[in-house]
């Protein structure tokens, strides 16, 4: 179904906060989930009778499970500090995409119910009843956050409206009002491996292929193992890298990385998946038992190491929440996790991303490049959300903007990075992530890059820049599909491998 | 006894009691709700000393606040720190004899008052002139402000207008203290003051004042950033191991 019409915003020299318009984009809702994809998880196939009292004591079981959501519903004091730090609300103007009106979407109804002043005065605190406006309300706005954790930057209490989307999500989906594009994908994960719903054999097809392609390039017997038992490193990517464009090229440069260090690797079929949306709709039991797929496939391979591709909310995932989900990383005493930890190789982080092993063997000098290859780019970063404020890399706090940088800077001669308040801690989401990179919000994901576009924008005048290099999966899909909505050439997207497979020495060992 | 002097004596029992006992059942729940995942805003310390360092760093300078609104941060650091001094400089009418640091702000808290009630008019003007900041004020936002302007400014009216018995005040604050009552002097101004505060006292635990405990127990801000170091569980997190 195409979506309604709908304008580019024009790019602007400076930016500039738009005046709030109301409304304007209250007509925007992702296509909800049908009842089988519903009960494939385990939620109901659709709103019963009693919604309304579900959807409350789910709420109550939330707050008092995650103290996140318990204090941020209290603590917010309405200063307006997030108001024009969501990239949709400046790509829109609609007020309900303020960080603060979107999580007081859920707090009057947490006031209503929960609190003294709610109960007796609501009018003088804002508190309303849970109704079916309400809900829709919820169900459009809560879909017009990519959980990118920007505004929580900026909190003076650290408010992180993610945090308070994923409730929102959680209670949606436990009434029966899931939204299709996240929870299909999450069917598809649990009955096929991965998001993308590619089969065994069709992967291993893909693989033969690429190592069919990358002979023909460099001449180079380059492997793309499958399920190789015994194995050093498990490679965890984004199911994208196997067949879409230009994912594609940094599994390559990943693939060649590898093979110029002489480090044994392996994919493997069961967990050929490093998204994890279940961090999307906030469910944990979702979250946990994707991520359990890939403590599987580590103790059946029985690798060293685990390495984690290009996708950027699925390294939140892994950096984040593994150790605490399966067990992957370190430092545990108890039993479930001790027996993947005694067989991972503890002198390395666990999980590592590609970027922090690239890096590694750069710093060690176990690599060789040509950077001349890559004279015809001129490169500028675009940090990924979750990667940025939701991880790290390296030792030090921030070694998640110097590892990457540090990357392209050995392997290309020509790099500029973005206005300072658009990258770092403070980078702008691409507009599709969070579970948004679906046809039916594409009006929400075109304006929504507006702030990147328009960084971006400087950097071409100012440095001739044609290479946005990004770490994430989503990132790049959602830019090569907004990129000429803003008369860019989709083709300015990549990976940073995309960069190091252009630029690095190939010995034939 | 007066009646005057009774009704505000049990008042302030009551304030004092609802406050307490208020924050402390906001405090004990923010307390046993875990926090099952690592989601610290990154980048983030490393280290326990660290967190102490980010959340110093969040209470005493708002250094959020500061990246991301001048204005905002401008008019509300001169708020917060004016209260800071006013509260320290009132404690005079509760103790006997006065702590030397006590003694040692009055100068400065005397000044404070006028940065309090400049702070509150900024952050007031903030919520009618910035249609953002327009469009997300409750009514009790506002009242808010009220509150906090008009207990500023009797209180400035008592200092600089028409002085109270401030050495009666006090005596009956230490009355109350000590459970030996005295009487309250019936100074109009005063007892708006004091009835004001009361009823601060009263929705502070009930109100978007737990902005200030909440901040410690933020998960964004106090986690320390070392998942792949520890594994971080919570008990019912942990039960799913089993």
């Amino acid at each position: 179904m195409a979506t309604a019409a709908f304008e580019t915003p024009p790019l602007k020299t400076y930016p500039v906060i738009p005046l709030v318009q109301a409304g304007a984009m209250s007509h925007l809702k992702p296509f909800v989930a049908s009842e089988p994809i519903q009960k494939a998880l385990g939620f109901p196939g659709e709103l019963a009778e009693d919604w309304q009292s579900k959807a409350i004591t789910k709420m109550g079981e939330l707050l008092g499970k995650y103290r996140s959501l318990q204090v941020y519903m209290d603590a917010c004091v309405h200063c307006g500090a997030c108001s024009d730090k969501c990239h949709y609300f400046l790509g829109t103007g609609d007020p309900k995409n303020m960080p603060v009106a979107r999580q007081d979407l859920m707090r009057k109804v947490y006031r209503r119910y929960f609190t003294f002043a709610g109960k007796y005065f609501p009018k003088l605190v804002g508190a309303v009843d849970l109704t079916r406006d309400v809900l829709d309300d919820w169900y459009s706005y809560y879909h017009q956050c990519s959980e990118c954790r920007r505004c929580s930057v900026f909190c003076p209490y650290g408010i992180d409206t993610a945090e308070v989307t994923m409730a929102a999500r959680e209670i949606m989906d436990s009434i029966g009002m899931g939204q299709k594009y996240s929870n299909e994908i999450i069917g598809k994960v649990h009955r096929i491996g991965n998001n993308l719903g590619i089969p065994g054999p069709a992967l291993e097809n893909t693989l033969e292929g690429l190592e069919e392609d990358t002979k023909d390039d460099t001449g180079i017997d380059i492997k793309f193992p499958l399920d190789v038992k015994g194995a050093e490193v498990l490679l965890i990517t984004p199911s994208a890298d196997f067949f879409s464009e230009p994912h594609v090229e940094s599994l390559i440069g990943y693939a060649k990385v590898f093979h110029a260090a002489g480090i044994s690797w392996t994919l493997s079929s069961m967990a050929s998946e490093a998204g994890n949306f279940g961090m999307f709709i906030g469910n944990y039991e979702q979250l946990r038992t994707i991520a359990l797929r890939i403590r599987q496939a580590a103790l059946e391979l029985g690798v060293k190491r685990i390495v984690v591709g290009e996708c950027g909310h699925a390294w939140r995932v892994a950096y984040s929440f593994w150790n605490t989900l399966t067990g992957i990383g370190g430092g545990a005493s108890d039993p479930f996790a001790l027996a993947l930890q005694s067989q991972l190789d503890s002198r390395f982080k666990q999980p590592t991303h590609i970027c922090e092993f690239t890096d590694d063997l750069i710093q060690r000098g176990a690599l060789q490049f040509d950077k001349e290859a890559n004279d015809h780019r001129f490169i500028t970063f675009h940090d990924s959300c979750n990667v940025a404020r939701g991880s790290r890399m390296g030792d030090q706090p921030g070694g998640q903007f110097i590892i990457p940088r540090r990357i392209i800077q050995a392997v290309a001669n020509h790099f500029h990075d973005m206005a300072p308040q658009t990258i770092g801690e403070a980078t702008f989401c691409c507009g599709g992530g969070g579970g948004l990179l679906t046809d039916d919000l594409m009006e929400l994901r075109v304006k929504g890059a507006l702030p990147r576009m328009e960084a971006l924008k400087q950097v071409v005048e100012e440095h001739n820049v044609n290479f946005m290099a990004t770490i994430c999966a989503i990132c790049k899909a959602q830019f090569t599909k907004v990129l000429p909505y803003y008369g860019f050439n989709m083709g300015m997207v990549g990976g940073v491998h995309q960069l190091v497979s252009t630029a690095i020495r190939l010995g034939d060992r | 006894m007066s009646l005057l002097t009774a009704v505000y004596g049990m008042l302030f029992y009551a304030a004092i009691l609802a406050l307490v006992v208020g924050l402390f059942l906001k405090i004990w729940r923010y307390w046993k709700t875990p926090a099952p995942l690592k989601i610290p805003t990154t980048p983030a310390p490393t280290t326990c000393t660290g967190v102490v360092f980010r959340l110093t760093r969040e209470v005493v300078f708002f250094e959020s606040l500061f990246k991301s609104s001048k204005w905002t941060w401008v008019f509300g650091w001169i708020f917060h720190v004016s209260l800071a001094l006013v509260v320290v400089r009132h404690l005079r009418y509760f103790q006997e004899p006065v702590w030397w640091p006590v003694t040692m702000i009055q100068p400065f808290g005397l000044y404070a008052g006028f940065g309090l009630l400049l702070g509150l008019a900024g952050l007031w003007a903030r919520r009618f002139l910035v249609d953002r900041v327009r469009y997300i004020s409750t009514p009790s936002d506002h009242l808010m402000l009220a509150l906090l302007i008009a207990i500023g400014v009797s209180g400035m009216f008592m200092q600089y207008v028409a002085h109270t018995d401030i050495v009666a005040v006090k005596a009956f604050f230490l009355g109350l203290m000590r459970f030996h009552w005295q009487p309250l002097p019936a100074d109009p101004a005063l007892l708006v003051h004091l009835g004001l505060v009361a009823i601060l006292m009263v929705i502070f635990p009930i109100s978007k004042l737990l902005h200030a405990p909440g901040l410690f127990f933020s998960p964004t801000r106090n986690q320390t950033d070392n998942p792949r170091e520890a594994r971080h569980l919570a008990a019912w997190a942990s039960a799913l191991d089993k």
